[in-house]
């Protein structure tokens, strides 16, 4: 509540904290926490006994808040070397100006179940609040479908203590290459796709629970892959009468399986709360589902990525055209390629000032800019012939003409020779 | 595991939608699968699948849109880019118009696409591109190879088949590729549009090894707005998907002209599609000369079909997949047909109208296209639209287009002739032609062939260059009366084309394909030439130098040598003195 009062105090500009430090002995923060960590850019410490003390916390508490060296290494995940990353690094997706997510039921077996889920409601109510959260990273669009018939590449086991089957998490790879298939391409858009599946297994194969590498089941029945989305299972109940008639209509709490896949998206963003430190005390961010200042990290690391992204085309477009040097770069990629330029340093510059917003757009800017200079289509018509052409056609018609030639220079060079002997040689 | 501990942290507020009651839900989207059988006179069957999903949504640009039996790929196809009807077909082979009769919905061999685009469309010639793009993907047809050489725009052919505000013909575009070959990997994502894929229904008897093993096969996709009800105050979606496919007696390899599902498809039927809301196979058991039965089906059917189709009355024997009688006795629904009795050829209908063309001519500069049209009705004339797509190098001279019907000149009523480009556009030349009773027609224009750049000849050009069929629409009389039908009650395959009204029907006609030869430069000249040339540099040149640059050195004479002790060898057995 504090926190809520203390708001219109700040200055609510992207990419900045405030901390207020309270006395040790304030009863502001319950027992056994010495931050409180609100959603809206501020925090609360509680005095150290020292001025290290609180200067170590402070630090932590920036840390948490904003970016660290790893962040930022993961950020550019795909240019660092390999053996200086946490393994969860590569997990969140490219930066990119949109994304579609699609939410996906997968029915194996309509004869026992006829499923429904009110997907409508639940994007309304629980997915949208998010997604207009993220609206400044990114464009998002949003789409469902329920496919019949699809099943998972892998038998689940019978497993008799618990009378029910499952599924081992070395097998968990091997279920997404068949669904996929299934799930169809966005043929009309370029965005990145986030699948997200609920799968309703088959009455023979019910109940069904996910094991993790310990052998116990998850509690969620919920897996995520890295940069493709997530799967959850939901197990529908025997019914009551073994006679009962078929198909069983199934409603799916849309509360339950939201909260999973809003959690999985979260991670797929980069935005995990693994490393806190105990004493902390986050507050939740509501309906919303992310603060303000995970929004911040998000768009540091986004603008990150973009800079690299942008500088690694542009190199690479001079190193190609230093090798191909028939290439002739119209002005309209010539303008392209300067606009990025301009743009990226305009982008560092921001960021070195602090103003995450402006940085973020100049970032987006180039990105867009120098990936239609590198991909314009002119690019790839050879104007001229290449050489290797030309040598075979002219070597065929010169080299039978330019032989006796060569012999006869070489003969002329030789009485030359001789004949300067000779005169000696009289003399 | 991480994901639990993240849902300590993330607390939704809202409260959970009301409960709802699970049964009863009301849906916004049916399917309607169907089977016909027709037995043709020669001794083939065809048989005609449909599968119709009629979604009650708007597919708005931008709006979210939650899929169900509707497939996800087309309706954010028909969405992104504006698209009020879409047609496409792919077909192997020609239906025999002359020998089978008229078909329920005919192809043109190869691949055909025409599309309605909706008014708000700016540029549609850009979103037809990406169309053909995007749909090239999905099906894994070469579709990509759609340009502006082969895409014409009809003006009187190809009327909207379903709703229409308005019919400004800019918006229509239509394509034919008759190089195209249709095989499995086309069958494949087709199947996989259905709601209950190929694992349940009538789709089960889709196997690619004895649907190819035909004579014609013809898959299509149809998508059309539609009335919701009689009313019309609301607009659905309809998407028809219709496989057509005709085995004939002869490669099937035994000489009775019995059929049955298994023999045809290796497959009998076992259930219906859960998802369906209904699930029917018709089987054409109208008797041919009106006075007793020709064929003999089993098991007995459900029910008996009568309707009025293209003008007859057809009797047919239907099958209900959802009514619990059928798969009483059988756990599968193998239907047999039994001929009772020989037929002979005097018994085989000729139907009202029906089409040939040909190129005549010879050598390889001119040549003639010639179009016979027949119409066997006996007393009733009709008019009928033809539409032929000429590619540009087959360049028409329209001043030799003649109509001639019964020995005299038959002016058609309304001519549009769009002339071609090179290399730009291809020649559409449309008519309108009234065909008296009992007639044949005959339309004949001459052309001459181009030559092309030799960058533009394809793979194997001596196989030569395909003209696209061309397209004969027409209002047929039809001889008994038609009442309108309502498109939820009666079976599929008599609601496909609107009908205006009861006297007459809409049929839609394909010619046969051409294939013409076009003057080929040999190939091989450039390394003919290479070498010719090569080879008279390095002798006449060569020895032409080595003549005026000689300088001539005094030789000691020398004492032998093998050549000259070998000369004296031989000098000695003749008795010659040595040199």
């Amino acid at each position: 509540e504090a926190d809520a009062a203390l708001r219109p105090l700040q200055d609510v500009s992207m990419g900045s904290l405030t901390m207020y430090v309270v006395p040790e002995t304030s009863s502001l923060l319950p027992q056994g926490t010495s931050v409180y960590v609100g959603k809206h850019r501020s925090a609360l410490v509680r005095a150290g006994g020292s001025l290290p003390a609180l200067h170590a916390r402070l630090r932590q508490v920036t840390q948490v808040m904003s970016f660290t060296a790893t962040s930022i290494a993961a950020a550019l995940s795909d240019r660092v070397p390999d053996g200086r990353l946490s393994p969860d690094a590569r997990r969140s997706l490219k930066s990119s100006l949109g994304y579609e997510i699609t939410f996906s039921l997968l029915n194996p077996d309509p004869k026992s179940h006829a499923v429904d889920w009110d997907i409508e409601g639940a994007v309304n109510r629980y997915v949208k609040p998010v997604l207009d959260k993220l609206s400044l990273v990114a464009n998002f669009s949003v789409d469902s479908q329920i496919l019949y018939y699809a099943i998972l590449g892998v038998t689940p086991r019978y497993d008799k203590e618990s009378s029910s089957f499952l599924l081992s998490a070395h097998s968990l790879p091997h279920v997404i290459n068949p669904v996929e298939a299934r799930l169809g391409s966005s043929a009309a858009s370029l965005y990145p796709v986030l699948n997200f599946l609920l799968y309703v297994p088959e009455r023979s194969h019910s109940p069904l629970y996910i094991q993790d590498k310990d052998g116990a089941p998850v509690s969620t029945n919920a897996f995520h892959s890295p940069r493709w989305g997530g799967i959850m299972v939901y197990n529908v109940e025997a019914p009551a009468s073994p006679q009962a008639s078929l198909p069983l209509h199934v409603d799916v709490d849309m509360a339950r399986v939201m909260e999973v896949f809003l959690a999985q998206l979260r991670l797929l963003f980069g935005l995990s709360r693994e490393e806190l430190p105990p004493e902390f005390l986050l507050e939740s961010p509501g309906n919303e589902g992310l603060a303000d200042w995970e929004l911040d990290h998000l768009l540091w690391a986004h603008t990150v990525e973009n800079i690299a992204t942008v500088s690694t085309t542009l190199t690479s477009l001079a190193q190609l055209l230093d090798k191909i040097g028939n290439i002739v770069i119209k002005d309209d990629v010539a303008s392209e390629v300067y606009r990025a330029v301009a743009s990226v340093q305009s982008a560092v510059a921001e960021l070195a000032m602090g103003h995450l917003h402006s940085a973020f757009q100049a970032s987006k800017e180039a990105v867009t800019s120098s990936e239609r200079a590198f991909f314009d289509p002119s690019l790839l018509h050879l104007l001229y012939f290449p050489d290797d052409q030309k040598f075979a056609i002219y070597i065929p018609l010169f080299l039978p003409m330019a032989v006796p030639i060569l012999l006869s220079l070489a003969k002329i060079v030789r009485e030359t020779r001789q004949r300067k002997k000779e005169p000696t040689k009289m003399d | 595991g991480r994901a639990a501990a993240l849902l300590l942290l993330l607390l939704l507020a809202a409260c959970p939608g009301p409960g709802r009651a699970g049964a009863g839900r009301e849906r916004r989207d049916a399917l309607r699968e169907e089977l016909l059988l027709s037995p043709l006179s020669t001794g083939d069957v065809a048989a005609t699948f449909q599968f119709r999903t009629r979604w009650d949504a708007d597919l708005q640009r931008g709006a979210v849109s939650h899929y169900r039996l509707f497939p996800k790929a087309l309706g954010r196809l028909v969405a992104a880019l504006g698209v009020r009807e879409l047609h496409l077909a792919l077909t192997q082979g020609f239906w025999r118009t002359r020998f089978w009769g008229q078909p329920p919905l005919q192809a043109p061999a190869g691949a055909e696409l025409w599309v309605w685009f909706q008014p708000t469309v700016t540029d549609v010639d850009k979103a037809w591109k990406e169309l053909s793009n995007i749909l090239s993907g999905i099906f894994c047809a070469s579709l990509n190879f759609i340009d502006s050489t082969n895409t014409v725009i009809p003006t009187a052919s190809f009327k909207p088949l379903g709703l229409a505000n308005g019919t400004d013909h800019h918006l229509l575009r239509y394509a034919v590729l008759p190089r195209e070959v249709v095989c499995t990997e086309n069958l494949t994502p087709w199947k996989k549009l259905l709601p209950c894929g190929s694992k349940a229904g009538l789709a089960v008897l889709l196997k690619a090894e004895r649907l190819f093993h035909s004579s014609y096969h013809s898959q299509a996709v149809h998508i059309r707005p539609i009335c919701r009800d009689a009313s019309c105050v609301a607009v659905s979606w309809e998407l028809r998907q219709t496989l057509t496919v005709v085995f004939d007696v002869f490669s099937s390899g035994q000489g009775k002209k019995d059929w049955s599902l298994f023999k045809m498809f290796s497959r009998t039927l076992t259930d219906a599609c859960p998802l369906a809301s209904q699930s029917k196979v018709y089987v054409d058991i109208s008797p041919k000369n009106k006075e007793k039965e020709l064929l003999e089906v089993t098991p007995p059917p459900t029910s008996v079909h009568e309707a009025v189709v293209q003008g007859d009355k057809k009797t047919y024997a239907v099958y209900d997949l959802l009514s619990p009688l059928l798969f009483n006795t059988s756990r599968s629904l193998n239907v047999q047909l039994k001929w009772k009795r020989p037929q002979d050829s005097s018994e085989m209908p000729i139907p009202v109208l029906h089409a040939q063309r040909y190129v005549g001519g010879y050598g390889l500069q001119t040549g003639e296209i010639c179009t016979l049209i027949y119409n066997t009705h006996p007393h009733r004339a009709f008019p009928v639209i033809l539409l032929e797509t000429v590619p540009w190098y087959l360049r028409l001279y329209v001043h030799t287009l003649t109509v001639i019907t019964k020995g005299k000149e038959n002016k058609p009523s309304y001519i549009h002739y769009q002339p071609a480009q090179d290399r730009r556009r291809p020649h559409l030349l449309e008519m309108l032609i009234q065909l008296p009773a009992n007639s044949v027609t005959k339309i004949t224009i001459q052309f001459e062939r181009a030559l092309l750049k030799w960058t533009e000849y394809p793979p194997d050009p001596n196989h030569g260059f395909y003209v696209g069929s061309s397209v004969l629409s027409a209002l047929v009389p039809s001889v008994i009366a038609m009442k309108d039908v309502d498109v939820e009650q009666s079976p599929l395959f008599t609601s496909l084309f609107p009908s205006s009204d009861g006297s007459s029907y809409f049929v839609r006609l394909y010619t046969e394909p051409l294939l013409v030869n076009l003057p080929t430069p040999d190939f091989s000249m450039p390394y003919n030439v290479i070498c010719l040339t090569c080879t008279v540099v390095a002798v006449c040149y060569g020895s032409f130098y080595n003549l005026l640059t000689r300088t001539f050195h005094v030789e000691e004479p020398s004492r032998g040598g093998l050549a000259k002790r070998l000369a004296n060898v031989i000098r000695k057995l003749r008795g010659v003195p040595l040199l």
